[in-house]
C-alpha cells in the first residue's frame, strides 16, 4: 500500500494549488467578493418576497415561514398579469422598431455616400448628450398635443427609434466589406433586400446586443411610462409596482415579489442573445 | 458572350483623377487581363465595367448596348471579388444559387444549374457546407461558381488569386484558363501579378496611372515591350534598364557603360534606331545577360558581346543561378548555369545577347522606332 495517504497535507489540493499563487488567490478573492455583491440584492429580492409582512425588516435571509402569498396576493388583487403585459408588449414593441429603423439607419450612413452624411450622423449623435431628464417635458407636452398620453403608443414613441442603436448600427455596418454589397448588387438584389438579406445577418451580435440593451432599458423605464400614463390599466411593470409603495405604507414584500416575477423576462432576453453574441465574437476571430 | 468597349473612359473623384480617358476594344470570347501597379485605375476600371462606379465622363458598351446608366444587375455580368464575398450565413448551396432566386427562376431550374456548376467545379461534395469550412481554393471556386451560373455575357475578376499561397494559385490560374477554354465567356481579369497576366491572357492591358501603356499578346508586350515602364513590369526577373551615352567607335555608333569604358557594339539596324540621340536607355533580360566564368574561352560574336563584371550576390535557384553583378559601377541583374555559383567579388564575364537588346529614349522612356 502506498504511503502517500497516509502522508497526504488535509489541505484539498485545490486549496493547494490556490495557496501556491498568491496573485491568483487575491483574484479569486476579489470575484468572490463582487460576486457577493450583485448577488446580495436579487438573494435579498427573492428572500423578501417569500416573507410575511412582519419579518420584511428583518434581516435573516432564509424566511421563518416561507409562503406564496404576496405572489398569489398580487395576481389577485392587483392589475399585476395586465402590467406584466403592457411591459412586455411595449418592450417587444420598441426592441422591434429600433432594430429595424436602427439597423436601416445605421446602415445608410456606414454605406451610402451622399451630400450632408456626416452631419446627419454627428447631428443623431448629439441626442445622446442630451439626459431623458431634460427630454420629458417636452415629450409630455408633444404627446399631450397629439393626444397620445394613455396609450402605448404615447408610451413607446420616444424610444421607437435612438441615437445609440443608430451609432452602433453604423459602426458594426462600416465594418462589412463593400465587395458583399456589390456581390449582391450584381446578383440582382435591390438595396433594401441587400440590406434585409445580406447586411443584417453579417452584424447578428450587434442587433443581439442591440436588442438586450433596448429590451432592457425599456422593461426597466419608469419616469416616461409613469408620466405618459394616469390610467392604472396601462401601468407598465415599474409604475405599477411603484404604486405599492404609498404615502405612509410600502408593501415591501409584493413590491419584492413582483420584481422577482419581472427579472424572468430579463434573464430569458439575456440568456437567447448572449448565445448569439459570443457566437459572433468566435466567428470574427475565426475569420481571423 | 459580348463584346466589351471603353471609349474615352475617365473617371474622377472630385478634383482628383483616377482613370484619364481610356480606349479599349475587348473581343467577344476574348481573354483580357489588365494588369499594373497598385492606385494605376485597374480595379476601378474593373469596377466601372461592372457598374458599381459611375463615369465621370466617356461610354461603355457590352455587347454593342451602352451601359452606362444601367444597374449592375442589368448588365449581365458576374464578378469575383478578390476577398471572395461570399455570404457567410448561406451554404455552398444557397451563395451560388443567390443571384437565381433573385431572378425568381423555377426552383428546380435553380438546383439544376446549381449542380452543373459544383460539378465543373468540383463543389458537389460542398454543396451544405458553410464558407468558413472551406479551404481558400474551394471558397475561390464557389466565388466562380456564383458567377457561372447567372450564364453572363462577361465574367470581370478582381485580383482573384491575391488571397492563396503560390501553389493553390498556380493550380487555380491553370483551372481559370481550363473554365475559359471551356465556356469560352469574354473574361476581364485584373491582377498586379504579370506572371498571371502572362499565363492567362489572349491579349494583356498594362495600366500605369490612369493610363494605357500598352495592349498586345503576352508574348508581343514580352519582346516589344513599348516603354520602359512596360519592359519592367512585364517578365521576371525584371529586365535591367540602364541609362547609356552614345559614343562614336570607328565612325559608328556604340553605347557606352561609363566614359572611355566598356561600350556595347551594335547591330548596324539597331544602330540606325538610336537616331541622333546622344543618350538612351537600354534594357535587357537577366535571361540575356549569361554570367560565365572569367576563363571561359572568349568567344565574342556577333550580337553577342562579352564584358567583364564583379559579383555581388549570387542565388541558385537549381536550373539556374540568379547573379547580381557589378558592371561599370552599376549593379545589374544576370543568369548562370545553375552549377556555376560563384563567389561575392569573384570576377566574371558577362556575355550580353544584344540581338535581344531593347531600347528607349532617355528622356519620354518610349521605345525606338
Amino acid at each position: 500500500m502506498s504511503t502517500a495517504t497516509s502522508t497526504a497535507s488535509p489541505m484539498p489540493n485545490w486549496w493547494l494549488g490556490l495557496a501556491a499563487r498568491p496573485g491568483q488567490m487575491l483574484a479569486w478573492t476579489l470575484l468572490a467578493m463582487g460576486a457577493i455583491a450583485m448577488m446580495m440584492p436579487l438573494v435579498y429580492m427573492v428572500a423578501t418576497s417569500l416573507k410575511l409582512s412582519n419579518e420584511v425588516y428583518e434581516l435573516n435571509i432564509i424566511p421563518r415561514e416561507p409562503t406564496f402569498e404576496n405572489y398569489i396576493y398580487i395576481f389577485k388583487n392587483t392589475r399585476f398579469g395586465l402590467w406584466f403585459v403592457n411591459s412586455l408588449v411595449t418592450s417587444l414593441l420598441v426592441t422591434l422598431s429600433v432594430l429595424f429603423f436602427d439597423s436601416l439607419i445605421g446602415y445608410t450612413l456606414a454605406k451610402f455616400k451622399f451630400r450632408g452624411r456626416e452631419v446627419v450622423f454627428i447631428a443623431i449623435l448629439t441626442t445622446l448628450m442630451i439626459p431623458t431628464e431634460m427630454l420629458v417635458v417636452p415629450w409630455y407636452l408633444m404627446a399631450k398635443n397629439f393626444g397620445w398620453l394613455n396609450s402605448y403608443w404615447g408610451i413607446m414613441f420616444p424610444g421607437l427609434m435612438t441615437g445609440f442603436g443608430v451609432f452602433l448600427m453604423r459602426q458594426f455596418f462600416a465594418g462589412v466589406p463593400d465587395d458583399y454589397i456589390h456581390a449582391a448588387r450584381i446578383d440582382g438584389l435591390g438595396e433594401f433586400a441587400i440590406w434585409w438579406k445580406v447586411a443584417m445577418p453579417l452584424v447578428t451580435p450587434a442587433l443581439s446586443a442591440l436588442a438586450i440593451f433596448t429590451f432592457l432599458g425599456n422593461w426597466t423605464a419608469f419616469l416616461w411610462p409613469l408620466i405618459a400614463t394616469n390610467d392604472r390599466a396601462l401601468y407598465t411593470l415599474p409604475v405599477g409596482l411603484a404604486s405599492f409603495s404609498g404615502e405612509f405604507l410600502t408593501d415591501w414584500e409584493l413590491i419584492m415579489a413582483g420584481a422577482t416575477i419581472a427579472t424572468l423576462p430579463t434573464l430569458v432576453v439575456f440568456v437567447i442573445f448572449q448565445r448569439y453574441i459570443i457566437r459572433g465574437v468566435v466567428l470574427a476571430g475565426l475569420k481571423g | 458572350m459580348a463584346s466589351v468597349s471603353l471609349s474615352k473612359v475617365v473617371k474622377r473623384y472630385g478634383d482628383v483623377g483616377i482613370v484619364h480617358g481610356i480606349d479599349l476594344e475587348i473581343a467577344n470570347g476574348e481573354f483580357i487581363v489588365v494588369v499594373g501597379p497598385s492606385g494605376c485605375g485597374k480595379s476601378t476600371t474593373l469596377r466601372m465595367i461592372a457598374g458599381l462606379e459611375s463615369l465621370s465622363d466617356g461610354t461603355i458598351s457590352i455587347g454593342g448596348r451602352v451601359v452606362n446608366t444601367l444597374e449592375p444587375k442589368d448588365r449581365n455580368i458576374a464578378m469575383v471579388f478578390q476577398n471572395y464575398a461570399l455570404y457567410p450565413h448561406m451554404t455552398v448551396h444557397r451563395n451560388i444559387a443567390f443571384g437565381l432566386y433573385a431572378a425568381k427562376l423555377p426552383k428546380a431550374e435553380i438546383d439544376r444549374k446549381v449542380r452543373e456548376a459544383a460539378a465543373l467545379l468540383g463543389l458537389t461534395d460542398l454543396l451544405e457546407r458553410r464558407p468558413n469550412a472551406l479551404s481558400g481554393g474551394q471558397r475561390q471556386r464557389v466565388a466562380m461558381g456564383r458567377a457561372i451560373v447567372r450564364d453572363p455575357t462577361v465574367f470581370l475578376f478582381d485580383e482573384p488569386l491575391s488571397n492563396l499561397d503560390a501553389q493553390l494559385r498556380g493550380q487555380m490560374r491553370t483551372e481559370i484558363k481550363r473554365l475559359h477554354q471551356s465556356i469560352g465567356t469574354t473574361i476581364v481579369y485584373v491582377t498586379h501579378d504579370q506572371i498571371e497576366a502572362m499565363t492567362l491572357a489572349d491579349r494583356i492591358v498594362i495600366m500605369r496611372d490612369g493610363r494605357i501603356e500598352q495592349v498586345g499578346t503576352p508574348l508581343d508586350v514580352f519582346h516589344t515591350p513599348a516603354s520602359a515602364f512596360v519592359a519592367g513590369f512585364i517578365g521576371t526577373p525584371t529586365m535591367n534598364l540602364l541609362e547609356v551615352s552614345v559614343a562614336q567607335q570607328n565612325g559608328a555608333p556604340v553605347l557606352a557603360l561609363e566614359p572611355g569604358g566598356a561600350a556595347l557594339i551594335l547591330a548596324p539596324d539597331a544602330a540606325a534606331r538610336l537616331g541622333n540621340r546622344n543618350k538612351v536607355l537600354i534594357g535587357l533580360r537577366p535571361d540575356n545577360l549569361t554570367v560565365e566564368p572569367i576563363d571561359a574561352p572568349d568567344a565574342s560574336t556577333a550580337g553577342r558581346q562579352k564584358l567583364d563584371a564583379t559579383v555581388v550576390v549570387a542565388e541558385p535557384l537549381g536550373v539556374t543561378t540568379q547573379v547580381i553583378v557589378k558592371l561599370a559601377g552599376r549593379e545589374v541583374v544576370g543568369m548562370a548555369d545553375g552549377r556555376f555559383v560563384p563567389a561575392a567579388g569573384a570576377a566574371v564575364k558577362l556575355a550580353c545577347d544584344l540581338d535581344l537588346l531593347h531600347l528607349f529614349d532617355a528622356e519620354t522612356r518610349l521605345r525606338l522606332p
